[in-house]
């Protein structure tokens, strides 16, 4: 076992120092370290995008990034969405327009959309798809995520 | 059920599209899976699983392992009590030897499928059970392997369990045999029928083992106690199917088991089976601790249940104005390493959305180097259609008849005998071709290169099975719901409506929760699309119990007879006086009156049936062979649709399902039968960029089994979309494919011949 080091990062506005062998992903820190466990794990080898979060901004899957590369970092999670008790607009819009079944990719879709959105204010579908691609949903055919994200465009526009 | 029937349409509740109960933890990062749990001083677990497809086990030594400092404890089939042959009913996944089951979970003797589990360990965390579990050591001697249902059906072909007997048309065979089951459907007599026939097709199919696909993998916490309890925490299907299975294979009362589900992250047939709770809880007696088990994704895939991978043939017999005469049916499904398979509601699928006078199908159970084959959405009817809608389409186009036209003129319909027996009540088939044939989609024209349409529909069940709620009155007017059926797609929402119609509040009026075993009565799995219809039903039940109990305080307020009080949308009248639901409630609150708690369990027979249609419009790429969705259209009879957004939703994702099916999704095999593709990368399940928005149909034909005409909708859209998908690939190139996956490779390689 590795020795540990302490990283030292800001965690949904929060400065956080933790713990953390080298060998161990944010996801791992996030979900069994800080106990953030809106962060999913769905393959752990970046090829489903349910542990996507934002790092300095942009989205990264937090299973191939390794807890130590956090040091210095700006890290959201699907936690940092809703704020004083009020869901973020992309989060009503996807209650709304039904885009989630079981809800298990819904953090990282949600994730992945927030980055989007700030990228392409007002996407066209292909942007959505093309940008929500890493992002795999088994339930729901996909249809209601992109309209609830058209929808979101639109609200925030 | 008459009596139940409401009959009614002006609902206020039914047909809306609130927001889910749970929406808000979903969206948060809230809601609770079973990964996210961490217990006091919870150790974590780890199974090795077979590098091999068949083998025999010579010798296992933990010892190594064991040694390793941070590890709690180790386990092996040897630690599962002695199972006689014994069976436990698993709803679609059929009856189930516990044996085989305790074999699945961990294997005994002798490993049939590579990723078979052979031991797990217990350590402080999990890179410490990982690196543990790597020094076990397991002294394998290889065996002869075979994985296509076909060459396992050959007398020479590896035997898997030399003590398994064909079971013949009710006849146990005499020599060691791949082939569990031979099931055979008739009616009238076929070869009279072919002899009537003007025009015959027969075709030829293959379909490749495919895997359910839920995002979260499968994990479950057991803890068990010092005083015999033992408490598990996981991702299920069915909390009271997963107690029994584990209480049954561990050999203790289902008493001493409670179940807690937490939410769960897909399913689609796929989390019925227990392959992690039982062996935590070994783990968890072994060291004293609570232990986590979580599935890594090549896990999922090489160790738990794709659908069969089949082998079909089909023939058709017609007049020449395309009225069915005859058919027949020979069907092979494998059910990988143990029998058990889907050839059952497959033989029963694959003639059920047409009446037919003479048929017959024969269908066969086939163990293969597979893992276990498991239920997965309408269990063997996708692959039944993409033969016998294949086959209609051919008869069409040899007919020159439109191929809405033709299916019309044979659709089952209330009065239609399926072959294998059961004659159907009203159900919405022929109205889901007519609203394909108005649909917008059908008649607009498709113009262009390389592209084409296609249309095929599909059939499902919606089995009953129990159900079980609770309820109780707040002094708010809310109501507490608490009910047994486990929430994979939003039926807490679907339930709580239907409560909230009866009693004549609103849906946010109702607080739904899925309770743990030891806190509501016996409710069946979430499968078979019996929660919305079968809880449904007990969440009707319930609320005209509550109407009831409040009708009779409302009289002792009053004091009048029970009869005089008036109920009408949630109102309580006598006389002068009026109070709403709440006003009652909150009266109630303030009286001596007992509190208002209510109940009901539901048990209905038989099962309903849902019909869908889908069309696609395509485009093939001669250079490459992609195929590219231009659009697509789902048609489902949904009874009544509950929650018209998750109704879509369940088209959706079925019909978008359906095309990884058709399109690239297949294990990949390699000469030594390891599966060569096992990561998310390399299975290629759709994302939203393979895929067009998926329009719908809802169709309403109300079921006359459930007061608000609910049938369920779970199911049925994955059942159209392969065939739908051939049918309009050989519009766009005059070839028909009639194996699965249509990957880009065999499309080009079709489309140079």
């Amino acid at each position: 076992m590795a020795k540990k080091t302490v990283v030292s990062s800001t965690i949904n506005g929060s400065s956080t120092e933790f713990l953390c062998e080298p060998r161990q992903s944010l996801l791992e820190v996030l979900r069994d370290t800080l106990h953030l466990t809106g962060s999913k794990e769905g393959c752990n080898n970046g090829n489903c995008g349910a542990c996507t979060v934002l790092m300095d901004g942009k989205p990264v899957l937090s299973c191939l990034v390794l807890g130590v590369e956090a040091e210095g970092a700006k890290i959201e999670t699907v936690e940092s969405l809703a704020k004083n008790g009020q869901l973020a607009p992309v989060q009503q819009c996807f209650l709304e327009g039904a885009a989630l079944q079981c809800g298990i990719c819904t953090p990282g879709f949600l994730m992945a959309t927030k980055a989007l959105l700030e990228k392409f204010p007002q996407p066209t579908e292909h942007d959505i798809r093309f940008h929500l691609a890493n992002n795999l949903c088994r339930c729901t055919g996909y249809d209601k995520i992109v309209k609830s994200v058209q929808a979101c465009a639109t609200a925030v526009r | 059920m008459e009596d139940l029937y409401l009959g009614k349409t002006n609902y206020k509740v039914i047909g809306q599209r609130p927001i889910r109960h749970d929406g808000a933890d979903k969206v948060t990062g809230k809601a609770i899976y079973t990964a996210d749990l961490q217990l006091p001083n919870m150790a974590h677990g780890k199974l090795i699983r077979s590098p091999h497809a068949h083998a025999k086990i010579k010798r296992i030594d933990v010892s190594q392992a064991l040694a390793v400092p941070g590890v709690l404890a180790v386990v092996t089939a040897d630690d599962f009590p002695d199972l006689a042959e014994k069976i436990a009913m698993m709803g679609e996944a059929g009856a189930v030897n516990l044996q085989h089951l305790a074999g699945n979970c961990l294997a005994k003797d002798k490993v049939l499928y590579k990723g078979h589990a052979v031991a797990a360990v217990a350590a402080i965390n999990t890179h410490v059970a990982e690196e543990a579990a790597k020094k076990i050591v397991v002294e394998y001697e290889p065996l002869p392997s075979v994985t296509w249902v076909l060459d396992a059906m050959k007398p020479d072909a590896p035997i898997l369990h030399d003590d398994l007997r064909t079971d013949e048309l009710g006849q146990k065979g005499d020599k060691p045999t791949n082939v569990s089951v031979h099931i055979a459907f008739e009616q009238g007599n076929p070869a009279e029928g072919f002899k009537q026939a003007e025009i015959i097709v027969e075709r030829e199919f293959r379909t490749a083992s495919v895997h359910q696909g839920y995002i979260e993998p499968h994990a479950a916490v057991a803890m068990w106690n010092e005083d015999g309890r033992l408490k598990i925490w996981t991702a299920t299907q069915g909390s009271f199917t997963c107690r029994q299975q584990t209480a049954e294979l561990l050999q203790i009362p289902v008493s001493q088991v409670l179940v807690v589900p937490c939410e769960i992250g897909g399913g689609f047939g796929g989390k019925i089976a227990v392959y992690l709770e039982p062996v935590a809880a070994l783990l968890s007696r072994k060291c004293g601790r609570p232990v986590k088990m979580t599935m890594q994704r090549a896990e999922v895939f090489e160790g738990t249940g794709p659908t069969p991978g089949s082998y079909m043939r089909v023939k058709l017999g017609a007049k020449k104005d395309g009225t069915l005469v005859a058919g027949e049916a020979w069907l092979a499904y494998d059910c990988g390493a143990f029998p058990g398979g889907m050839i059952g509601p497959g033989s029963m699928c694959v003639f059920s959305c047409y009446d037919i006078p003479h048929a017959r199908v024969d269908g066969y159970d086939v163990l293969n180097n597979k893992p276990k084959v498991q239920a997965y959405r309408a269990p063997g009817s996708t692959q039944a259609a993409f033969a016998t809608e294949q086959v209609i389409d051919e008869l069409a186009l040899q007919l020159k008849l439109d191929p809405i036209e033709i299916r019309l003129k044979n659709a089952a319909k209330e009065g239609t005998r399926r072959v294998d027996g059961p004659v159907y009540p009203r159900i919405g088939f022929i109205e889901t071709l007519e609203a394909a044939r108005n649909s917008e989609h059908w008649k607009s024209p498709l113009t262009g290169k390389n592209r084409g349409r296609g249309i095929a529909s599909g059939f499902w069940f919606n089995i009953g099975g129990a159900s079980s709620c609770s309820a109780s009155v707040m002094e708010d007017g809310t109501v507490s719901l608490i009910e047994g059926s486990t929430d994979i797609g939003g039926t807490r929402t679907s339930i709580a409506m239907q409560l909230a119609e009866t009693l004549g509040i609103t849906s946010d009026d109702v607080r739904p929760q899925v309770a743990d075993t030891d806190s509501v009565g016996y409710t069946f799995l979430t499968g078979g699309s019996r929660v919305t219809f079968a809880t449904g039903l007990a969440a009707y039940k319930l609320g005209l119990d509550l109407q009831a109990q409040m009708r009779d305080r409302a009289a002792r307020l009053w004091k009048c007879s029970v009869d005089e009080v008036q109920v009408e949308d949630g109102t309580y009248s006598y006389k002068d006086q009026k109070l709403t639901f709440k006003e009652l409630a909150a009266k109630l609150a303030q009286s001596a009156l007992e509190p208002v708690v209510g109940r009901s369990s539901v048990n209905p027979e038989g099962s309903t049936n849902g019909f869908a249609t889908h069309i696609a419009d395509v485009e093939v790429d001669p250079e490459t062979g992609k195929v590219t969705i231009l659009r697509y259209t789902a048609i489902q009879d949904a009874g009544k649709a509950i929650h018209p957004s998750y109704v879509e939703g369940q088209m959706q994702g079925g019909a978008v399902q359906g095309i990884g099916w058709a399109m690239n999704e297949e294990y990949f095999f390699d000469k030594n039968d390891q599966m060569r593709n096992a990561s998310f990368l390399d299975y290629r399940m759709p994302t939203c960029l393979d895929v067009p928005m998926i329009e719908t149909i809802i169709v309403e034909v109300p079921n006359p089994g459930h007061p608000f005409g609910v049938r369920g909708v779970g199911e049925a859209p994955i059942v159209p979309p392969p065939a739908a998908m051939a049918n309009a690939i050989q519009r766009a190139t005059g070839i028909r494919f009639t194996d699965l996956p249509m990957s880009p490779p065999k499309v080009w390689k079709a489309l140079q011949k």
